[in-house]
C-alpha cells in the first residue's frame, strides 16, 4: 500500500492505495465521488474523463499514484459555488444533451476542456473533439447543440 | 403555439440536475454494508463438455469467501424463456435448459462456469484464475446454415439445432406461392440483418442482499423492468415468494432491450447472498458485457415481392433464419415471430403475405430484443426489396411506395398478417419528408459532390412499428407467459402534492419529467407538485417495465386512469364541502366549482379534507386520496413515418459519409416534443451504427472477433450528421386515453434501410450496379462491391 | 490487473536503476500499457513512471531536426512541432482523442510499435534517430516487426530526432472502431529523394514501400505511383478489411499524401 494525496475539486484528499488502483477507482470507491463513471476497459468510452491539472484525461487510464500532488477536477466540481448548474451543465439541460446520464459526466468534462482550448468551436470541431466520448442515447445531436450554446454563454460571460 | 407547461410542452428534464452534477445513483454507485464481490469464471471455448471444475486452490486464496459452481444449482431452476412459440406443425418450440452456472456443458464463449466470492473485487478476480476447469472442446457451430445442415449440436438432447419452424399466416402459404408464380414481376433479395451488441453505456451490475432476520432478499440490478425480474427469478429460478423478494433498479444507464432480460448474474448474486448471509456485488467489465449481454438482430433472410405491371404489390414471401444463440433468452423467441411477422405489411396494401422463420441454436451469446426488436428486421427487408423493385421496374422509389400506401381513409386497416392499424396517414408523412429533406434539391447536391469526386446517393424509406404490445388475452394465446398491462398508483398527499408510482421504468426516457406533465395537466396543478417513483418493487404496483416504446402508451394510460379515479373521488369530496350535488361539480384549473355559481373549493382544500376528514362524508366515502389503475390496451399502437438519408461515397476507398438525415414521424399526440426529438435522434444514430459500423462478428470457432470497442465500431459524434426530425404529422391513437403511439424505437427501425438505400443509389448513379451490400456497409465492403 | 510496485523517479539516472531490476517496466502515458494490464496480458513486478523526469519532456527545434523528448505527450508534441514540421504535428494531433493525447507519449508509441500506430510511420519515413540511454538507433534498425523493437531489457528511449523533410504528409485511413490506422502512409521528401512508410497494413508492422520510393525518385508526383501495385502478401486481413483492400488503400493513401505535400 502507498499513500497518495492530491486536490480534488479544491479539497485536499489522501488515501492508501495499491499500485494498481486506478484514479477512477480511487475517486469512486475511496472518495465516493461516483459521478465519474466507468463504461469500458479499453480506454475508449470517455465516461471517466476528469481534468488533471487542467487537462482532460481518462481517469480509468491513469493510476491514482500518478495523480500525486496534482489538481483534479471532476463532475462534482462543475456546479457554481451556490450549487446551481454551471454554464455547461445548464446548457446540457437546456438542450436535452443527456438521456440516461451515464456518459454525461465525461461529456461535460470534455466539453469544458474543449471550450477552454477553443472558445468558439464549429460543429465539426465539436464532433471531432468528442472522438473519445461515446454516447449511446442521444445520437450526439443535442450534445453538440449544448456545447455550442455553452461556448457562446462562456464567451458572453467573459466579455 | 408551443406550450410552456403540461402536455405538449418541452419541459426541461428535472432528472438532469442529478445526472449533471454527478449525483445520479446507478447500481454500481451503491455499496451495501458488508458486501462481498463476485467474479465469474467463464468459458473460453464455444462448445465443450465440462468434465470437472476444481475450486480448491481458489477457495484457499486470500479473501475468498466461497466458490459456487453448477453443482450448487442442481436443485434450482434454470433461466426461463417468457414466450412459447408453436411451430408450423402445431409443435411447441424446443426449450432446452439454461442453468445459472454451466452443468455438464459449456455452449458459448462467456458461459458462466463458476462464481468466486471474495472480500474485494480484485481478490475475486485473482482467485478466479485459480479455478481450473477441465473442458473437452468440441467443434462449435456459429453459422446458421451449418447449424441446420448437420453441424455440431448445441444441445445434444434436442437432436438438432432447430428451435422452431414458424409459419405465418400458415393458411396463406399456398395462395402466396400461387400469386408469386403468376405475377408480372418478382423482385428477390437475399440479405443479412447484422448481429449487434446493444452496448448501453452502463455495464450491467447486480447486488444481492439478504436480511436473515426477516428472511427477505433484495436485488439491486440494472434492469428495465424490476417486477418482471422479481417474477421470473422468484417463481422460476430461486423459488422465492414475491413478498420475500424485492427488486430495485435505481438509475439505469441505458438499456435498449439488453436490460429487459433476466440474467444468470442476478440469480447468482441473490442466491449467494442468501447462502452467505451477506451482500454480494457483481459489476460487469465492458469485455464481459460483450460476451454476456444478449445480442440483437442476426437474421438471414430471403424476401420476394410480387408486383403487377403497374407496380401494385401482390404478395410478399419471406424466409428467415433467426439466430437464438446458445440458450433462449427471456423474450428471444417472440422477436423473429410476433414482433417481426406481424409487421411485414409495412405501410402498404399487400393482399397476401407469408412469413417463415426458422429459429436456430448456435454456440454464440443468446440473442434477444434490441431497440426495435423484430420490427427493424421486418422494415429493413421490406424497404430494401421495394427499392430494388423500383430499380428493376425503372420506377421512382417514392412513387412506388405512394402507389401502394394504405390510404388515409382506409383506417382502421386489417393487414394480412393479423394486425389492425388504427390510424395513420402515410402520404402526409411522405409529403412532410419530401419537404424537410429537400428532396427536390438533391440533384444539385449530387452535382456538387461529383465535382469533388464523390458519389452522392439518396435513400428513402418508410416504416411502421407496433408499440405497446397487447392485449394480454391475445398475447397469451400467442404464447406470451406474461401479461402486458401496466399499472400506476396516484397518491395525493394531504397538502395537495402528488406522488405517482408507476410500473414503467425510466433509463433515459425522462419519465420523471413527462409523467408529471400529464398528471399536472389533468389536475390543474404545477408540474413541480407531482413526483414519480419507479424502479422499486417495494413501492410501486406490479408493472411490466419499459421496452417496446410502451411507457407512455401503456404506463401513461394507466396513470391517466388512476388520475381519473382521483378526480372522480375528489369531486365527491368537493360536492360535500360545497354542499352541492356531485353532478354539478366542475373541475377546472385546479379548482372545484358548482356549475353556474361562483362557489368553489380549491384542490388543496379537497386534499386536506380527504386526510383530515372532519367535515367529510365518512358514511359514504373512505378518507384518503389514493388510487391504483391497471391498464391493458385494446390493441398495439402503430407509429409510422418516412425517412431520408443522403450519403457521399468515396469511390477510391469505399468510405461512406452521411451528409444529411431527415425523419418525418407520426407518433400521434406528443407529451414533450423535446424528449421525443431526443428519442428519435438516439434511435437514428443506432440505426446508422447498424447500417455502417456495427457488427458482432464470430469466427468459426465461436470466438467473438468484435469483442471490444477496438473492433466493435460504435457510432461516434463525427459518424452522425446533424439530424432533421419532425413529428408534426399526427394521427392520434384511437384506443388509449392520451392518443399517443410511442416513439422510443422508431429511429432505430426506420433508419438502416434509408442509409443502405442511399449507398446503393450512390453506387448505381456512379455506374456500379451492385444490387445490395450487407450491413454494416463498411468501406471494405463497399470497395469490394465496386470491384467485385 | 495484477498488482505491482510503483515508482516515479524524477531523474533519468534513478529510472535507469529502477528499470534494471528484474520484471520492472517503464510506464509513460499508460494509454497502451494500462489497458494491457487490465486485460492481465502483462504482469510486471514494478512500474517505473517516466513522466516526472524533466529531461524527458519537451520539443527542441534546430539544425533541420525536430527533437521530441520521449515522455512528451502527443498534445505537447503537436504544439511544439507545429511551426517547424506541420506534418508531424498533424499526425500527433490526430492520434486517438484529446484525453489520450494528453497522456500518450512518443516514446511509448515507438517502444510499443503497434502495427497500426501512427508515430512509427513518421519515424521511419523521416529516417529518425531513436536515442536511448545507451545508444542511438536509426529508425530503419529500430522497428523489428509487429510489436517488436531493437530495445533491450530496461533500455529507455530518451528522445527521438526527426529530420525535417522538404515536404511531408501523413494520410491516415481510420479503422472504424479503434480509430487507429487501418492504413496510414507517411510520405517525406528530402530533395529529389522520397521516403514512404506504411503503417496499419503489414503483419510485420510499419514498413517502407521501396517501390513507391523509387517511382517517386526525381518525379515526386501522384501520377508516378499510377503503375504501382502493392502485393497483398504479408498484409493484414481482418474483419475490417482484407489484405487486398489494405494493399489498395496503401496506394490510394500514398497518392493522396504525395498530392498533399
Ligand atoms: C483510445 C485510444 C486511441 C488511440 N489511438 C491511437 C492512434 O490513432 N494512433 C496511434 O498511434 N496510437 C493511438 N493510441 C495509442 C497511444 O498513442 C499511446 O499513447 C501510445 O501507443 C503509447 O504511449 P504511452 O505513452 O501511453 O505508453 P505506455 O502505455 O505507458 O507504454 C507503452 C509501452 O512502451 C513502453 N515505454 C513507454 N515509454 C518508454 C520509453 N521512453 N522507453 C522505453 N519503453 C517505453 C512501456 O513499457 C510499454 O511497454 C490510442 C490509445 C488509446 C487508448
Ligand atoms: S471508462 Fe475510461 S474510457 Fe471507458
Ligand atoms: S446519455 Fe446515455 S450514454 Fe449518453
Amino acid at each position: 500500500m502507498n499513500e497518495v494525496s492530491f486536490v480534488v475539486n479544491g479539497r485536499e484528499v489522501s488515501g492508501e492505495v495499491e499500485g494498481r488502483t486506478l484514479l477512477s477507482e480511487f475517486l469512486r470507491e475511496n472518495l465516493r465521488l461516483t459521478g465519474t463513471h466507468v463504461g469500458c476497459d479499453t480506454s475508449q468510452c470517455g465516461a471517466c474523463v476528469v481534468h488533471v491539472d487542467g487537462n482532460a484525461v481518462k481517469s480509468c487510464t491513469m493510476f491514482a499514484l500518478e495523480a500525486e500532488g496534482s489538481n483534479v477536477l471532476t463532475i462534482e466540481g462543475m456546479a457554481n459555488e451556490d450549487g446551481s448548474l454551471g454554464v455547461i451543465q445548464q446548457a446540457f439541460q437546456d438542450h436535452h444533451g443527456l438521456q440516461c446520464g451515464f456518459c454525461t459526466p465525461g461529456m461535460v468534462m470534455s466539453a469544458s476542456a474543449l471550450i477552454s482550448e477553443n472558445p468558439d468551436p464549429s460543429e465539426m470541431e465539436i464532433r471531432d473533439y468528442l472522438e473519445g466520448n461515446i454516447c449511446r442515447c442521444t445520437g450526439y445531436h443535442n450534445i453538440v447543440k449544448a456545447i455550442q450554446a455553452a461556448a457562446e454563454a462562456t464567451r458572453t460571460q467573459a466579455a | 403555439m408551443p406550450k410552456d407547461f403540461g402536455v405538449g410542452a418541452s419541459t426541461k428534464r428535472r432528472e438532469d440536475v442529478r445526472f449533471l452534477t454527478g449525483n445520479g445513483q446507478y447500481t454500481d454507485d451503491m455499496n451495501v454494508h458488508g458486501q462481498a464481490h463476485v467474479h465469474f469464471v467463464r468459458s473460453e471455448v464455444a462448445n465443450g463438455v465440462l468434465k470437472s471444475v476444481d475450486t480448491s486452490a481458489a477457495a484457499a486464496m486470500a479473501g475468498v469467501v466461497r466458490v459456487f459452481t453448477g453443482a450448487d444449482f442442481e436443485g434450482v431452476g434454470g433461466l426461463p424463456c417468457g414466450w412459447q412459440i408453436t411451430d408450423r406443425h402445431g409443435e411447441p418450440m424446443k426449450e432446452p435448459a439454461h442453468p445459472v452456472l454451466a452443468q455438464g456443458k459449456v455452449r458459448h464463449v462467456g458461459d458462466p462456469i463458476a462464481a468466486v466470492v471474495a472480500e474485494t473485487a480484485a481478490q475475486a478476480r485473482d482467485a478466479a484464475e485459480a479455478v481450473s476447469c477441465e473442458i473437452e472442446e468440441q467443434p462449435a457451430v456459429t453459422d446458421m446454415k451449418a447449424a441446420l445442415g448437420g453441424g455440431a449440436l448445441v444441445h445434444d438432447e434436442i437432436g438438432s439445432n432447430l428451435c422452431y419452424d414458424w409459419g405465418f399466416v400458415e393458411e396463406n402459404r399456398e395462395a402466396v406461392e400461387e400469386a408469386i408464380r403468376g405475377a408480372h414481376h418478382v423482385t428477390t433479395l437475399e440479405l443479412t440483418n447484422n448481429r449487434l451488441i446493444p452496448n448501453a453505456m452502463e455495464p450491467r451490475v447486480a447486488i444481492g442482499d439478504y436480511n436473515p432476520s426477516t428472511d427477505e432478499s433484495t436485488l439491486y440490478t440494472t434492469s428495465q423492468n424490476p417486477h418482471v425480474i422479481r417474477l421470473l427469478m422468484g417463481a422460476f429460478v430461486l423459488g422465492l415468494p414475491e413478498h420475500k423478494l424485492r427488486v430495485v433498479a435505481p438509475d439505469v444507464g441505458g438499456g435498449f432491450g439488453s436490460k429487459i432480460f433476466h440474467y444468470a448474474e442476478e440469480a447468482l448474486c441473490t442466491f449467494a447472498a442468501r447462502q452467505l448471509k451477506r451482500a454480494v456485488k457483481w459489476t460487469a467489465s465492458r469485455s464481459e458485457s460483450f460476451i454476456t449481454d444478449a445480442h440483437g438482430r442476426d437474421h438471414v433472410t430471403k424476401i420476394e415481392l410480387a408486383l403487377d405491371k403497374d407496380g401494385n404489390f401482390l404478395a410478399i414471401r419471406t424466409e428467415t433464419c433467426a439466430n437464438m444463440g446458445a440458450y433462449l433468452s427471456t423474450f428471444s423467441t417472440s422477436v423473429p415471430t410476433w414482433l417481426h411477422g406481424t409487421l411485414m405489411a409495412g405501410n402498404y396494401k399487400t393482399p397476401l403475405i407469408y412469413v417463415n422463420v426458422k429459429a436456430v441454436f448456435t454456440n454464440t451469446v443468446p440473442v434477444d430484443a434490441y431497440r426495435g426488436a423484430g420490427r427493424p428486421e421486418a422494415t429493413f427487408q421490406l424497404e430494401r426489396v421495394i427499392d430494388k423493385a423500383a430499380r428493376e421496374l425503372n420506377m421512382n422509389p417514392i412513387e412506388l411506395r405512394r402507389r401502394n400506401f394504405i390510404g388515409a381513409d382506409e383506417f382502421p386497416y386489417s393487414t394480412p398478417v393479423a394486425v389492425q392499424y388504427d390510424t395513420g396517414n402515410y402520404q402526409a408523412t411522405m409529403d412532410k419528408l419530401v419537404d424537410i429533406a429537400d428532396i427536390d434539391g438533391f440533384s444539385g447536391r449530387a452535382e456538387s459532390s461529383a465535382a469533388r469526386g464523390k458519389l452522392r446517393g439518396l435513400g428513402v424509406n418508410c416504416y411502421i412499428e407496433a408499440c405497446g404490445i397487447a392485449p394480454s388475452n391475445l398475447v397469451g394465446q400467442l404464447g406470451a407467459r406474461a401479461g402486458l398491462y401496466e399499472s400506476a398508483t396516484v397518491r395525493v398527499n394531504a397538502t395537495g402534492s402528488v406522488t405517482v408510482m408507476t410500473g414503467s421504468h425510466s433509463h433515459g426516457q425522462g419519465h420523471e419529467t413527462t409523467f408529471p406533465q400529464v398528471v399536472a395537466d389533468m389536475l390543474g396543478i404545477e408540474e413541480g407538485q407531482v413526483n414519480i417513483q419507479h424502479g422499486d418493487t417495494a413501492n410501486t404496483p406490479m408493472g411490466m417495465g419499459t421496452y417496446g416504446s410502451r411507457s407512455i402508451a401503456v404506463g401513461g394510460a394507466a396513470m391517466v386512469r388512476a388520475t381519473e379515479k382521483i378526480i372522480s373521488k375528489a369531486k365527491k369530496i368537493a360536492a360535500h364541502l360545497l354542499e352541492a350535488p356531485e353532478g354539478d361539480i366542475e373541475f377546472k384549473d385546479g379548482s372545484f366549482a358548482v356549475a353556474g355559481t361562483d362557489k368553489s373549493v380549491a384542490w388543496g382544500d379537497v386534499c386536506l379534507a380527504a386526510y383530515v376528514p372532519h367535515n367529510y362524508p365518512l358514511e359514504e366515502l373512505e378518507p384518503g386520496l389514493e388510487e391504483t389503475a391497471f391498464y391493458d390496451p385494446a390493441n398495439f399502437t402503430f407509429p409510422a413515418g418516412a425517412y431520408a438519408c443522403e450519403v457521399e461515397v468515396d469511390p477510391e476507398t469505399g468510405k461512406v459519409d452521411i451528409c444529411s438525415f431527415a425523419a418525418a414521424d407520426d407518433f400521434g399526440n406528443v407529451i414533450n416534443p423535446m424528449i421525443v426529438d431526443g428519442q428519435v435522434h438516439g434511435g437514428i444514430a443506432q440505426g446508422i451504427g447498424q447500417a455502417l459500423l456495427e457488427h458482432a462478428t464470430y469466427d468459426d470457432n465461436g470466438q467473438l472477433l468484435a469483442g471490444s470497442y477496438m473492433d466493435y465500431a460504435m457510432p461516434r459524434a463525427d459518424d452522425v450528421p446533424s439530424l432533421v426530425v419532425d413529428h408534426s404529422c399526427q394521427t392520434p391513437c384511437t384506443h388509449n386515453p392520451l392518443g399517443v403511439k410511442g416513439c422510443g424505437e422508431a429511429g432505430a427501425i426506420g433508419s438502416p434501410p434509408a442509409v443502405v438505400n442511399a449507398v446503393i443509389d450512390a453506387l448505381e448513379r456512379g455506374g456500379h450496379s451492385v444490387g445490395h451490400i450487407d450491413m454494416p456497409v463498411s468501406p471494405s465492403r463497399v470497395w469490394a462491391a465496386i470491384n467485385g | 490487473m495484477y498488482n505491482f510496485d510503483f515508482e516515479r523517479p524524477s531523474s533519468l539516472a534513478d529510472a535507469i536503476v529502477a528499470l534494471a531490476q528484474e520484471d520492472s517496466q517503464a510506464l509513460a502515458g499508460g494509454q497502451t500499457l494500462i489497458p494491457t494490464l487490465k486485460n492481465r496480458l502483462a504482469n510486471p513486478a514494478k512500474l517505473v513512471s517516466l513522466m516526472a523526469i524533466d529531461d524527458l519532456q519537451g520539443v527542441a527545434v534546430g539544425d533541420g531536426v525536430v527533437c521530441v523528448k520521449a515522455a512528451t505527450t502527443h498534445v505537447a508534441a503537436a504544439a511544439g512541432a507545429a511551426g517547424s514540421f506541420p506534418a508531424l504535428a498533424e499526425l500527433a494531433g490526430n492520434i486517438g482523442d484529446p484525453a489520450v493525447r494528453n497522456r500518450g507519449t512518443v516514446g511509448g508509441s515507438l517502444a510499443n510499435n503497434d502495427p497500426s500506430a501512427c508515430y512509427p510511420a513518421a519515424a521511419l519515413a523521416t529516417g529518425a534517430t531513436i536515442v536511448t540511454n545507451l545508444r542511438e538507433i536509426s529508425a530503419d534498425e529500430f522497428f523489428t516487426g509487429m510489436f517488436g523493437t531493437a530495445l533491450g531489457d530496461g533500455e529507455i528511449i530518451t528522445e527521438v530526432r526527426f529530420p525535417v523533410p522538404d515536404a511531408a504528409n501523413y494520410q491516415k485511413f481510420e479503422q472504424p472502431a479503434s480509430r487507429f490506422a487501418l492504413v496510414g502512409v507517411f510520405v517525406a521528401r528530402f530533395g529529389d529523394r522520397a521516403r514512404v512508410a506504411v503503417t496499419g497494413a503489414s503483419e510485420d508492422g510499419v514498413f517502407r514501400w521501396v517501390e513507391a520510393e523509387s517511382a517517386l525518385f526525381g518525379n515526386f508526383t501522384k501520377a508516378s505511383l499510377d503503375g504501382l501495385e502493392l502485393s497483398p502478401e504479408g498484409l493484414i486481413g481482418d474483419i475490417h478489411g482484407s489484405a487486398e483492400y489494405r494493399a489498395h488503400l496503401t496506394k490510394i493513401m500514398a497518392g493522396r499524401a504525395v498530392a498533399a505535400c
